[in-house]
């Protein structure tokens, strides 16, 4: 009985803190997020082009050349203080791209360098971006697995 | 027989201890903030000269200990116990501050309402003839707690609009068995409060069912009403956190709205320092009592004042867990006399 009470207490303060909530705004959030990652987008895909063009490589080898570029260019500005700052206006815009993916392994990697570089930067550069590496590499595995059998 | 407590969770000290000094000083933020007159030091650079900045925080808490002891005219020796603590695993700030000043500590850990429950225990020292001179004191440090409890400062991530700034900053109380200063004339120790809150960017939320329940404790214990005080004030509600709880105060039959605000509403200026809810961390009520409130109390414009430091029980491990976040609030009543 007295849980009972107790649910329904949390329950209505639940409500209570919802209603009292602020509401961000969507529509500038959304906004923000597609014009920044939509310009990272155009970055990475110039880049492509341009290396194609130039460096006469292949379509696959050119996407190789920009993914390093874009994770160099995603560390370069975490490491001057500048990729927060864009993740605060851009929010998801800046986190996606594979720039975001730099950003989260190389910020612990700065943070807990006083800890030593081997039980700080080199343990804890993974604890953004650990859980995406094991589940994406586990997914692509299993997906491989089921493309083998059905191809 | 316990005289000296009054009603379910009230303390009454029958000589009220004086705090005779305070000392505060601040991040660069935190100078920036409407009450910047108000601090001891403002420091220009929040690293403070160390290498980590867990040792800056551990500096901040020794300065204020430091300042506050020597506008008391007193030497560190001629303090009986230090009692204080701060948001780090093992008490990281205060501890490392106390072997250097080689005072007795208390070390506390309350979360954000650190501050009032070090000055209640010092209170209860000083009334109960175990001391004459001792110093309360707590620290936080944004950087510190950012990387304890959330994420690198380099992420790129949003925070949310509930989300609190947590502040840099120490503040120390020196209090005495007898002196001019302001008295500590009752002390209402908080229940843990928990109602099921699991947003770890709303600790307003999870606080404020406990700073309310203090609150109403403390006029039930001691038969005062809320317009007894000038002002009464929690440690870091956020003005989120300050809503529910005036809510929360409503439907336990106090109507509290006027004289009712929140030291961390009030060391920043959201508008224009983007803090979102507003400041927090054990240095929060610190440094908003021993600055800006200890100087209205001095100056009379405040003659009876409620610190409520409000904390949230929040720990990374048990939250990973699935548990709530649990929250507690101490209150203390600060009165000046005279005219």
């Amino acid at each position: 009985m007295a849980r009972r009470m107790k649910t329904q207490e949390k329950k209505e303060f639940q409500k209570l803190v919802d209603s009292n909530n602020p509401k961000p705004n969507l529509l500038l959030n959304c906004f923000w997020a597609f014009s920044v990652g939509g310009l990272i987008c155009i970055v990475g895909q110039f880049l492509h082009n341009t290396i194609e063009s130039v460096f006469k490589l292949s379509h696959l080898e050119s996407t190789n050349v920009t993914t390093l570029i874009m994770i160099f260019i995603g560390a370069f500005l975490t490491g001057i203080g500048v990729y927060d700052k864009i993740g605060k206006v851009a929010g998801a815009g800046s986190i996606v791209p594979i720039t975001g993916f730099a950003n989260s392994v190389v910020s612990p990697a700065m943070e807990f360098k006083r800890e030593g570089f081997i039980f700080g930067v080199a343990a804890k550069m993974f604890s953004i971006a650990g859980p995406v590496l094991v589940y994406g590499i586990t997914t692509s595995v299993i997906v491989g697995i089921v493309y083998y059998f059905i191809r | 027989m316990a005289v000296k407590k009054i009603g379910r969770q009230t303390i009454k000290f029958s000589s009220p201890p004086s705090i005779l000094t305070t000392a505060s000083i601040v991040g660069p933020k935190e100078g920036q903030g409407p009450l910047a007159d108000y601090y001891d030091e403002v420091l220009e650079d929040d690293l403070f000269g160390e290498d980590s900045w867990e040792m800056a925080e551990s500096k901040l808490l020794k300065e204020a200990v430091t300042i506050a002891i020597s506008k008391g005219k007193l030497k560190i020796p001629d303090i009986d116990f230090m009692i204080g603590g701060d948001l780090l695993n093992q008490l990281i700030s205060t501890t490392f501050a106390a072997r250097d000043l080689e005072l007795p500590l208390y070390g506390l850990y309350g979360a954000c309402s650190t501050f009032t429950e070090a000055i209640s225990i010092g209170a209860v020292l000083l009334d109960g003839g175990f001391a004459d001179k001792v110093i309360a004191t707590t620290s936080s440090h944004f950087s510190t707690a950012e990387r304890q409890f959330r994420y690198p400062l380099e992420l790129g991530n949003q925070r949310s609009l509930t989300s609190q700034w947590t502040v840099t900053g120490s503040g120390a109380a020196l209090l005495t068995s007898s002196g001019n200063g302001p008295v500590v004339t009752y002390s209402t120790i908080g229940k843990v409060v928990d109602l099921g809150i699991t947003d770890v960017n709303n600790m307003g939320a999870a606080m404020a069912p406990a700073a309310a329940n203090t609150i109403a404790t403390h006029l039930t214990d001691t038969g005062r009403g809320p317009e007894d005080y000038d002002l009464i004030i929690t440690g870091d509600l956020g003005k989120y956190g300050r809503d529910i709880a005036v809510e929360l105060m409503k439907k336990e039959g106090f109507r509290i709205v006027k004289n009712f605000t929140d030291c961390g509403i009030e060391i920043f200026d959201d508008k224009k320092q983007d803090t979102h809810a507003g400041g927090s961390g054990c240095g929060c009520s610190a440094v908003v009592f021993c600055g800006f409130l200890y100087r209205q109390l001095i100056l009379k414009k405040i003659k009876k004042l409620l610190l409520v430091s409000t904390g949230a029980l929040f720990s990374p491990t048990s939250f990973q867990q699935g548990e709530s976040i649990p929250g507690i609030a101490h209150a203390i009543a600060v009165e000046m006399k005279g005219n």
